[in-house]
């Protein structure tokens, strides 16, 4: 299968420290990446650098054959890749209802539709429907309903985290980053919150890359993994396989069972 | 959710402008007048400030507009009220939009300072100027409306009424605009600019588009207070000037297109008062004023007609 996503020697320092060092991976269309690693690792820079929040200091990164690397965060997500974020980010004085309308918004104002002179409600790009019904239909999907007309800011961290990946996902993004979509999450909640997120991806199709801490979240929704050490990527391939890995056990696993 | 009557509210209000207008006497309808004209900067104001970003240099694009305005009436006998607002609007807009691309990478207290340090340089420009008449300013000839000049006895009515057409208009028209994702988008850049990048869209542009319509009004404003005032001098870009719009913008609140005007009425209303009872100690009773509003009014005037429900 082609790659949808091809990150290519990816260098990147900070000051003394090394976040990301020869960092080159091919990302299969409709496929399920687990990035797993320890704080500070390289992962969440793996995703900043996809999503144009960090600029490699050298190698690139290719966008169904296209060069993303120089383009700023909103004109990647544009391109239909999207990301959720580790402390989510809300519209913290806006309901739950109008953050979402907030997104729908923004697709609308990018298609060139709900202009100034635009009359009636035009239906969401990507979407069947006006906005307000989108909205409220995300929100069903995702269990948020029940706090629609909340104030994002008085959320539980659970529906945090939700409205947050629910947000991403207006978009109907072609590859889905997520960066620790279940932490802060109680661990009973974790897979409820995965098994909902690939419920709506696999409903629309989208290529999903996670950060996880929890082996078993990564074992059961990933179909690949890359595990991260000091920057570099130290096992690449399918969950059994890379969790077995002696580098992953005595750095990855091996740290986080301590 | 209540639906938005605010058009009909809007329509109301104009007409109980014009025909209550026609029983005011003449002082009052000057005091309606002025009302429109900062309430229209008041309304470009609020723009910026639902995006978060305080502009202590509004005055800059009201004394633009005064000074197009007086230019046409001085330079070209153009004293038409009407084409000096439109021409006014214009040449704010344009002042804003040249700006726009040095303030709109600024937020907060740089955004604030910035914009007044901007308006203190115009101020400067003017001062200068003798051909702009220095700090004396000059006089504007009795405002026109479509080539007819209206008898002594009815300028101010007649002035009232076409000011308050072109607010109504200019009110309607922010109205629309903040029903667009565009100018709803204000709230989001306030809360989370990261968000709204990662979302796609443009925080700048988003900025620089408010940023010129806030001008655009301050223009219009600043042309009809140019004409209904009969003269213009550089205070009108002074950074108390700027201040006042500020205090009228923490009086009226956000909550709604005709909070502007109603702040500016009642500014108008509490500066008058203040003035007749402590010629010199005004200043105190305004600032007691604006202490009460910030107390017991956070969220401005409108709070008091729109309590926004809380679940």
């Amino acid at each position: 299968m082609p790659a949808i996503l091809d990150a290519q020697g990816l260098n990147k320092t900070f000051g003394a420290v090394t976040a990301a060092q020869g960092v080159s991976a091919a990302i299969e269309r409709d496929s399920v990446v687990g990035l797993i690693g320890t704080n500070g690792a390289g992962k969440t820079t793996f995703i900043n650098m996809i999503t144009g929040y960090l600029k490699p200091d050298s190698g690139s990164i290719r966008y169904e054959g296209r060069d993303i690397t120089p383009l700023p965060p909103r004109d990647i997500s544009r391109l239909g890749i999207c990301r959720s974020f580790q402390i989510p980010q809300l519209y913290s004085s806006l309901t739950v209802r109008e953050n979402m309308l907030m997104a729908l918004g923004i697709l609308l104002h990018n298609a060139g539709l709900g202009g100034f002179l635009a009359l009636g409600r035009p239906n969401v790009p990507g979407h069947d429907a006006p906005a307000e019904e989108v909205a409220d239909r995300i929100l069903e999907r995702f269990g948020l309903s029940a706090y629609r007309d909340r104030n994002a800011q008085v959320l539980p961290g659970g529906m945090r985290k939700l409205l947050d990946i629910a947000l991403t996902m207006a978009a109907k993004p072609r590859v889905l980053l997520l960066d620790e979509p279940t932490s802060g999450v109680s661990a009973e909640e974790k897979f409820g919150i995965m098994e909902l997120i690939m419920h709506a991806v696999k409903a629309e199709g989208a290529t999903v890359i996670f950060v996880e801490h929890d082996m078993e979240v990564v074992s059961r929704f990933a179909g690949r993994v890359i595990a991260f050490y000091d920057g570099r990527i130290i096992a690449d391939g399918p969950p059994e396989a890379a969790l077995r890995d002696p580098e992953v056990q005595r750095f990855v696993v091996g740290t986080l069972n301590a | 959710m209540k639906p938005d009557r605010t058009p009909q509210l809007l329509a109301a209000v104009f007409a109980a402008v014009v025909v209550g207008g026609l029983a005011l006497p003449q002082w009052l309808l000057f005091i309606l007048t002025i009302a429109c004209a900062q309430g229209l900067v008041v309304l470009g104001l609020n723009l910026l400030i639902r995006a978060g970003l305080v502009s202590f240099g509004q005055a800059l694009f009201y004394c633009i507009g005064a000074y197009t305005a007086g230019g046409l009436s001085r330079a070209f006998g153009i004293s038409d009220l009407l084409l000096q607002m439109l021409a006014g609007t214009a040449s704010a807009a344009l002042a804003a939009f040249v700006l726009g691309f040095l303030l709109a990478r600024y937020r907060g207290i740089f955004f604030g300072l910035l914009s007044l340090a901007l308006s203190m340089i115009f101020y400067g420009l003017i001062v200068k100027s003798e051909t702009l008449g220095s700090t004396d300013g000059f006089n504007l000839a009795k405002a026109t409306l479509f080539g007819i000049r209206p008898g002594e006895a009815w300028v101010r009515y007649a002035v009232l009424v076409a000011a308050a057409s072109a607010t109504l208009a200019a009110a309607f028209l922010a109205w629309r605009f903040l029903k667009t994702p565009l100018g709803q988008l204000g709230p989001a850049i306030k809360d989370n600019e990261i968000r709204v990048e990662y979302m796609g869209a443009s925080v700048r542009y988003a900025i620089h588009v408010n940023y010129v319509i806030a001008a655009a009004l301050a223009g219009a404003g600043g042309a009809l207070a140019a004409t209904t005032v009969g003269h213009i001098d550089p205070e009108m870009a002074y950074w108390t000037t700027s201040g006042e719009f500020v205090f009228i913008a923490i009086l009226s609140g956000t909550g709604s297109v005709l909070a502007p005007f109603l702040g500016a009425l009642i500014f108008g209303a509490i500066h008058t008062v203040a003035f007749d009872l402590s010629p010199n100690t005004w200043q105190m009773s305004m600032g007691l004023a604006l202490l009460a509003a910030i107390v017991f009014l956070p969220d401005g005037l409108w709070s008091l007609f729109a309590r926004r429900k809380t679940a």
